[in-house]
């Protein structure tokens, strides 16, 4: 090493060079943010790095928070997104808390006023970490420079290991501009951190036996067996005991839905046999879901023939929703390759074809596949086209928003892979979509990314275009599932409020001509005869597409449990509203 | 009931916000709260006294935070508890003599004596500090302040938590054990509570 090296590896730093530094030591690629006063010095540092170190510029720090979350839950690695103080940090509030809900590992770095001003009201001051408290894994207010080095790879391991989630670091501006020679060699000293575990001995042989005597059996898996990488181990365990596998929400992805050992998703907008199963079940292995009561319905109904086996990773998951006879606190990954070894060969033949034979009772009377008397667009005629298509052409991402549109987004797309279906699930943050897609896009560059998203979400967060088009992300695709209303609170009133449709009518621009004033290729859609061209046309074309896709605006998602009670209390058609 | 907690808490800026936050979001009432130093340097040590049936999962959840160090329910453990209390009552002449008996009886001290005021303290099992107030109350109780209590279960300390200088290898912790094993400590050779 060169004298001339040595003395400029030596030498002072400001605050803002020794985060880009620690970012970049931390194996980060891309950050998603807006600037401000309060975190200029970072952006000012940032430019130096720039070939290293990429900055997408969003239209709004609730996008660049989605974005920095779709790039994490795509690509398993860590989202980071930055804005300023005051509003820049309390527009991230809704990110920060989407990635608490859904344990998607995310640094939030927003610049913070000057220590001196600290607490005084000053311009744009918020004291955004302590109001993030409930919904941070952990948070940082750093004044000192010299603290920065230690507070990133805290924040950094933190946000990625255990139970995943978001990490807030606030820095004041004095502390980006003062200088400091970093000390890089620090070790972690987290004393009050729990590491994650393989689970307790005593506990897995509780589960073992239960499994080895179980009648029937379920396994349901959770988005822990995709964010542990268990989706191997999940397969392996399943074709050794040939049991039953029902995957949630998150857990879309974590066994593959043309396995024959699949059965589908459970909960309020899951599958009638799926559901009876849950509620005649003798064993139900939970691997990494955390009993949501979306899954659960009334909770104290909920399997009530069933002795629970819980594996989760944050032990305060376990007992709470549902009781759990075995409690296993661990890493799904670590606790299945544990149980794989002395897991007995089972065969479930006889309850699995009970399951099907009420899957062939059920699924197809279901009135959602039934089409009415319209010649209007059906949602479910675009899910069939994107459902074939995703599924020849594969290397896709579909990225959903919240309401109607994702649930049959569930229902209707054959998920085979994990991290190929990304969604808000726990928060259901409209407006999640289309910023999601632009971390997902950076993250797999290669896959093309659906965005499935209604007309009311598309519109809480669409200037989030113009990012795309700036950043040339041309692999995103957005299918807009338009009815002119928001469409789940509209069913809620259709069903249970006697059609009061209370502020759910919606109207919206022209969305083919608005994509195209942002310079993205817009299509509109109305005739069922006209989806497969729409969807083929989008993939194959080089650049960002939005397809208005004008469905039928009275359509209703079933299954539905309504709220509050028994998932065994499934509504299945209009009929039986 | 009420539920006495005890936790370890590294000694932040931020750390009790985050702990009391937990039992806010709940809507549960903190019926007392005290945290000070502990024998660790740089670690306080937080009592914490909540009316609420059902705790575990807050107890689970203030584990969670990076900060806190241990937590444990100690209400079916043998404990002491003691709180203080400063009382400042109206004392003319014709009641100080009385005053000075009942500070004897309950073994309080008086701390000052002014211009027809007098400022007693008191520490001691909280339903006997609550029974002194009591009979200070006909005097004029003219300011009352109440420490909050503080407690400790009896007995030697689990090996981990009484070596631990917050290093991870050593640092004893609620969910070791898993979900079916609570944590407990151990109050060998203790006789019973001494909280009435």
């Amino acid at each position: 090493m060169s004298a001339e090296t040595t003395a400029r590896l030596t030498a002072q730093r400001t605050g803002a060079q020794i985060m880009c530094e620690a970012l970049i030591r931390e194996g980060v690629e891309v950050m998603f943010g807006i600037p401000g006063g309060a975190i200029m010095p970072f952006y000012h540092a940032m430019y130096e790095y720039r070939d290293r170190l990429r900055h997408v510029l969003c239209r709004h720090e609730q996008g660049a928070g989605h974005a920095a979350e779709g790039y994490a839950r795509a690509s398993g690695r860590v989202g980071v997104c930055v804005g300023t103080s005051g509003p820049g940090a309390t527009n991230l509030v809704t990110p920060i808390a989407n990635a608490w809900m859904d344990s998607t590992p995310l640094i939030a770095i927003t610049g913070q006023v000057s220590s001196a001003v600290l607490g005084t009201d000053a311009f744009q001051e918020t004291d955004i970490t302590g109001i993030t408290i409930p919904i941070t894994k952990h948070s940082y207010l750093v004044a000192d420079v010299r603290e920065l080095p230690r507070v990133f790879r805290e924040a950094f391991h933190i946000a990625s290991t255990g139970r995943q989630g978001p990490v807030l670091i606030d820095v004041t501006k004095d502390a980006q501009q003062a200088r400091a020679v970093p000390e890089w060699n620090v070790s972690l000293h987290l004393p009050g951190y729990h590491e994650p575990s393989e689970g307790e001995h005593e506990a897995l042989s509780r589960a073992l036996r239960l499994l080895a005597l179980a009648r029937k059996p379920l396994i349901m898996a959770g988005s822990g067996v995709i964010q542990s990488g268990a989706v191997g181990e999940l397969r392996a365990f399943a074709e050794r005991t040939g049991f039953p596998v029902i995957t949630t929400l998150h857990g879309l992805g974590a066994f593959p839905e043309d396995h024959p050992l699949s059965i589908g998703m459970p909960g309020m907008h899951g599958w009638v046999h799926v559901n009876r199963a849950l509620q005649e079940c003798d064993v139900l292995f939970n691997i990494g879901g955390r009993f949501d009561d979306r899954v659960t319905g009334k909770a104290s109904t909920f399997a009530p023939q069933a002795q629970i086996i819980h594996v989760d990773i944050d032990a305060s998951e376990i007992g709470k929703v549902v009781r759990a006879d075995v409690g296993i606190v661990g890493d799904a990954r670590l606790v299945l390759r544990g149980m794989l070894d002395v897991m007995p060969q089972r065969d479930a033949r006889d309850w699995l074809a009970h399951i099907r034979e009420m899957q062939a009772i059920h699924q197809h009377r279901q009135a959602y596949l039934r089409r009415p008397e319209t010649a209007q667009l059906m949602p479910h005629d675009v899910y069939a086209v994107l459902n074939r298509v995703l599924n020849a052409r594969g290397g896709y991402r579909v990225v959903t928003d919240v309401g109607q549109h994702q649930m049959w987004a569930a229902q209707l797309i054959d998920w085979q892979r994990p991290r190929t279906h990304l969604t808000s699930g726990g928060a259901g943050t409209m407006g999640f979509a289309v910023p999601a897609a632009m971390g997902a896009a950076i993250a797999c560059p290669d896959d093309t990314i659906w965005v499935v998203v209604g007309d009311g979400g598309f519109q809480m967060t669409n200037q989030e275009l113009a990012t795309i088009c700036q950043e040339g992300l041309r692999n995103i695709k957005v299918a807009i599932i338009n009815n002119g209303y928001l469409g789940m609170v509209r069913q809620w009133q259709e069903l249970f409020e006697n059609r009061r449709y209370s502020g759910t009518p919606l109207s919206g621009p022209d969305f083919a001509r608005l994509a195209e004033a942002y310079g993205v290729r817009g299509l509109t859609i109305a005739h069922a005869a006209d989806v497969e061209c729409a969807v083929t046309d989008a993939w194959e074309h080089d650049g960002p597409v939005v397809i208005d896709f004008q469905v039928e605006r009275e359509v209703n998602v079933f299954p539905i449990v309504p709220q509050g009670r028994s998932i065994g209390e499934m509504i299945t058609s209009e009929a039986e509203a | 009931m009420q539920h006495t907690l005890i936790a370890l808490l590294q000694d932040r800026p931020g750390v009790l916000n985050r702990a009391v936050s937990l039992f806010r979001r709940r809507g549960f009432n903190i019926a007392s709260l005290a945290v000070g130093q502990s024998e660790i340097p740089g670690v306080s040590r937080m009592t914490l006294v909540v009316d609420r049936e059902h705790v575990e999962q807050v107890v689970k959840q203030l584990d969670r935070l990076i900060e806190v160090l241990a937590v444990h329910d100690i209400t079916h453990e043998r404990t002491v508890e003691q709180e203080t209390c400063l009382v400042k009552v109206t004392a003319t002449s014709p009641s100080l003599a009385e005053l000075v008996s009942i500070a004897a009886e309950s073994r309080a001290r008086i701390v000052d004596v002014s211009a027809a005021v007098m400022i007693l303290v008191l520490t001691d099992a909280p339903a006997r500090v609550a029974v002194f107030v009591e009979r200070l109350r006909p005097f004029g109780v003219l300011e009352l302040i109440r420490s909050g209590r503080i407690a400790m279960a009896l007995g030697a300390p689990p090996a981990g938590l009484a070596r631990q200088n917050g290093s991870p290898e050593t640092t004893h912790r609620a969910t070791d054990r898993g979900p079916s094993h609570p944590y407990h400590w151990q109050a060998d050779g203790a006789s019973d509570t001494e909280a009435a």
